[in-house]
């Protein structure tokens, strides 16, 4: 389930590519000039950096629980630590627990530092298909 | 007095490259209730079987239209950064459709504008997802205009 992004039309916009090493994901939103929300700065669109956490976290949902085929965000927050340079910016995922219904995940995108993240996502996902 | 922010808000819509590329349109104005549009596109689906637009794009979305509700409450364009934005996804988007945003600032303190939002096909009655954001406001404020007069008592003025 690691290529799931390779099929989301979405995910293919703002050109993400998957790397696994094992079940854990990294996802890379490469640089580019349409990723840009602030021209002064200039600085990356802070949905954009939404959008590939939150797609890095269904990705690694679906990774490890595959039944699931495209994993359901019930709810998703951001927070912006750090504006966004022009550059790549990479994300991981985490589940912090899968219960029988709700699964809460954890995400951190960054640039050139891991330890330095410009975002951090918090969110819910429904385990069960028929439920919701 | 019309504020001068109604002349620039589709340029603050859909003006940088990303908003551009996304296809994001200014809509509408309503007392404080700013509206932006996003008509439904091929690339920006989130699920190929449904042809449901995206979560991400909807959070975009989301982040957006509210800003431009910070702007429209400022009465003025400022530097502003979203703090962080909060979205609940009530059900999925209709399959092919055009979503819209509406977003309201209902707080404003010296450094923080606290917003809600709702993404719909319609109605925000009937919404997609609704978010409740905060928007960090320039750090400039403090020694804008009226606070600079209010420090120069001491100085006899």
């Amino acid at each position: 389930m690691s290529d799931l992004l390779d099929r989301l039309p979405y995910a293919l916009f703002l050109g993400l590519k998957t790397a696994s090493e094992g079940q854990t994901l990294t996802v890379t939103m490469p640089f580019d000039q349409k990723l840009i929300g602030n021209p002064v700065l200039p600085a990356l669109h802070g949905g954009s950096t939404a959008a590939l956490l939150e797609l890095t976290a269904v990705a690694q949902v679906a990774t490890l629980y595959p039944r699931l085929q495209l994993p359901r965000p019930i709810n998703v927050t951001v927070a912006y630590l750090r504006s966004g340079r022009p550059v790549d910016v990479h994300a991981r995922a985490r589940i912090s627990k899968a219960g029988r219904r709700v699964a809460h995940v954890l995400a951190e995108a960054w640039q050139d530092d891991e330890a330095q993240p410009i975002a951090a996502l918090t969110a819910h996902f429904l385990m069960a298909e028929d439920d919701h | 007095m019309q504020s001068p922010i109604l002349d620039i808000l589709p340029q603050l819509a859909a003006g940088a490259a990303h908003t551009h590329a996304l296809g994001f349109s200014y809509d509408s104005l309503d007392g404080d209730r700013v509206r932006i549009r996003v008509p439904w596109r091929e690339d920006l689906v989130g699920d190929p079987d449904t042809g449901v637009l995206s979560g991400g794009l909807v959070t975009t979305l989301l982040d957006h239209v509210g800003g431009l509700a910070v702007w429209v409450a400022l009465g003025k364009f400022e530097a502003i950064a979203t703090l962080d934005l909060r979205v609940d996804y009530m059900r999925a988007a209709e399959a092919r459709r055009d979503l819209i945003a509406e977003a309201r600032c209902y707080h404003l303190s010296r450094s923080v504008a606290f917003v809600q939002a709702w993404a719909f096909e319609d109605s925000p009655d009937d919404p997609v997802a609704a978010a409740q954001s905060a928007y960090m406001l320039s750090s400039m404020r403090s020694r804008g205009l009226g606070s600079n007069l209010k420090s120069r008592p001491e100085t006899g003025r």
